[in-house]
């Protein structure tokens, strides 16, 4: 009959405006500073730089400024300059690792193209900042976090990568790569 | 002085009001007028308040949200919010605008909307203004609301204003007709134009001056012109017609947001728009009144004689509660259907209105007519009921093929499966 359809989807509404009040799954609505957050395991947003020894943050960090994610980075957002040491001879650690998260969209390519498993995707989300400049520009400094975080927010991608290193440091073959220095 | 009757409570202290000015008949019109209009104009803005909140939270669990909830409990104020908000913004015209009409849009709107209210009776003798030709009356300031919207679509001299000034004019000329005719099968019906002859029709008074309370609550409702099958079709046939009227969803192309910006309301903002806002939700709830008058039995609704009371006529729970509630379910249905329906195409519009409204419409003057004069059994309608039912079904099926156009192949999809 005509008409049989607009009563359906009459119908559908209404069982979504009675189940809002009744079913929890009918209303996912959290209401954000009060009732927590939506952070999952599976939340990504910015990357961020991995160390390995929480008391030596610049010692230990992975990042050797190869430079590979600069140039992948879809929007060019990040911006690296190599560390040299007094001779002039290039460090294999970044001086400068800048994310401008303003243009960052959140790709995971970087993640993806870096050798040595040292970006890795982030979940923190409480970004804003007052100054739309400055203070959307992430340094190494801000970048820079533990293992001990990647394993907390991520802990089966942290475990993975953490055995992959084990593996690749018990034979360690020469990868094209890294050429030995 | 007349014994205390809650039905009439309201009326009754008016005219005693009233006695004190008797020696001074200038005054005592004057206040009169005023007692009838000023309650108008304070309770509809109110109503209006209560349904955007009602909208917003309606349309919000519709789509699984929780909607406003930081203003007072539940989101309470959140008109007050919204009219603080309005009232604050700058009032901007566009240099090349017509700029007289461009201001006299919104009040041109908003005179008719106030003023068609005052022929709906909200109660026994409740009728601010008791025109003999009522129906008449609401029809025609009705419309000019239409000027309002082509006024406003006009002289804000934007194209998206135009376009949406003359999608108003067109539907709101073509959905005219249909709500019109099936206005007509009631006063054709009720042999009357007016609005508290219409309700009194629907009202089987020998029921409700019996002394049964049950027959007494029964009387009240029975007779409403829904429950017939001209009634129940031109109810449909009105309400839909309504909501084009009033440019509600789905029929909202006039301002149709996501086709040409906010039609003729682009170039308004601040205030205006805020005038624009109220009159078009004061026009829904005057319509819903009309069709609750001529469809729903108006102020009548389950009630009984008050105990105490030997007046025949006297009720227990005031007409206007009930008037006002028919309204505003109405108004809810309409909140439903604007979760529900998306908008339509504007050739469908037209289509719908000609093709399958008005000729429904114009059946249903025939059931109607078929329907009076068919013969009773004991004053039932044995005949004109079933019979009228049946050619109304029939011709909304048949009808309804005749407006399906040609079918189109299936769309194949050669790369999403
Ligand atoms: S690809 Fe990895 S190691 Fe190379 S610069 Fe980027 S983060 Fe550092
Ligand atoms: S996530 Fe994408 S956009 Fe962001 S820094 Fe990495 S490659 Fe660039």
């Amino acid at each position: 009959m005509l008409g049989i359809g607009i009563l359906k989807g009459m119908a559908i509404t209404a069982k979504n405006f009675f189940g809002s009040f009744v079913n929890k799954r009918l209303l996912p609505t959290l209401q954000y500073p009060e009732a927590g957050n939506s952070v999952t395991l599976f939340s990504r947003n910015i990357p961020f730089l991995v160390y390995d020894n929480d008391e030596d943050p610049l010692g230990t960090m992975r990042c050797v400024a190869c430079k590979i994610c600069e140039k992948e980075c879809p929007p060019q957002c990040i911006y690296i300059v190599m560390e040299k040491d007094a001779n002039g001879k290039p460090a294999k650690r970044p001086k400068v690792f800048d994310i401008d998260i303003s243009v960052c969209m959140g790709c995971q390519i970087c993640v993806e193209v870096c050798p040595f498993e040292s970006i890795k995707m982030d979940s923190t989300f409480e970004l804003s900042t007052p100054d739309r400049f400055e203070g959307l520009l992430l340094k190494r400094e801000h970048l820079l976090k533990s293992n001990t975080y990647f394993h907390k927010i991520h802990p089966d991608e942290a475990q993975e990568v953490d055995d992959r290193l084990a593996a690749k440091q018990k034979k360690p073959a020469p990868t094209p790569s890294t050429p030995a220095a | 002085m007349t014994p205390i009757n809650p039905d009439q409570l309201i009326v009754q202290l008016t005219q005693w009001a009233l006695s004190f000015l008797d020696s001074y008949p200038l005054v005592a019109v004057l206040v009169a007028i005023l007692l009838s209009t000023v309650p108008l104009v304070a309770v509809f803005p109110i109503c209006f308040a209560i349904t955007t909140w009602l909208e917003r939270k309606g349309l919000a669990r519709i789509q699984n949200r929780i909607g406003p909830n930081r203003t007072g409990f539940l989101g309470m104020l959140q008109p007050i919010a919204d009219g603080i908000k309005m009232l604050l913004k700058e009032d901007i015209v566009p240099k090349t605008s017509d700029r007289l009409a461009h201001f006299l849009a919104p009040v041109v709107l908003m005179v008719p909307a106030f003023t068609i209210l005052s022929v709906l009776p909200f109660n026994r003798n409740m009728i601010p203004a008791a025109v003999d030709t009522g129906v008449i009356l609401f029809f025609a300031l009705g419309s000019v609301s239409t000027l309002a919207v082509f006024m406003a679509g006009w002289s804000s001299r934007n194209k998206y204003s135009l376009l949406g000034g003359m999608r108003a004019i067109a539907q709101m000329v073509s959905y005219e007709l249909p709500l019109v005719l099936s206005g007509v099968t009631v006063i054709m019906m009720t042999g009357s134009l007016d609005t508290t002859k219409i309700v009194a029709q629907q009202q089987l008074s020998e029921w409700i001056q019996s002394s049964n309370a049950g027959l007494q609550c029964l009387g009240q409702i029975i007779g409403w012109n829904v429950f017939t099958p001209w009634g129940f079709a031109g109810f449909l046939i009105f309400f839909v017609a309504s909501l084009a009227e009033i440019n509600r969803c789905p029929f909202d192309l006039p301002e149709a947001d996501s086709e040409i910006v906010a039609g003729h309301l682009t170039e308004y903002s601040g205030f205006k728009y805020a005038l624009f806002f109220m009159s078009e939700y004061v026009s829904a709830f005057a319509i819903n009144g009309l069709s609750t008058t001529l469809f729903l039995g108006g102020w009548s609704g389950p009630n009984i004689r008050p105990p105490w009371s030997d007046d025949p006529n006297a009720l227990l729970i005031p007409g206007f509660v009930w008037f006002f509630a028919k309204m505003f379910a109405l108004m809810l249905v309409m909140i439903w259907i604007r979760g529900t329906l998306p908008r339509l195409r504007v050739d469908h519009l037209m289509g719908f209105a000609w093709k399958f409204l008005l000729p429904l419409a114009i059946m249903n003057i025939f059931v109607g007519g078929f329907y009076y004069y068919a013969p009773r059994w004991h004053g039932i309608p044995v005949v004109g009921w079933p019979i009228g039912f049946l050619v109304m079904y029939l011709s909304y099926e048949c009808i309804g093929r005749l407006n399906r156009g040609p079918k189109t192949a299936q769309r194949v999809y050669h790369y999403a499966s």
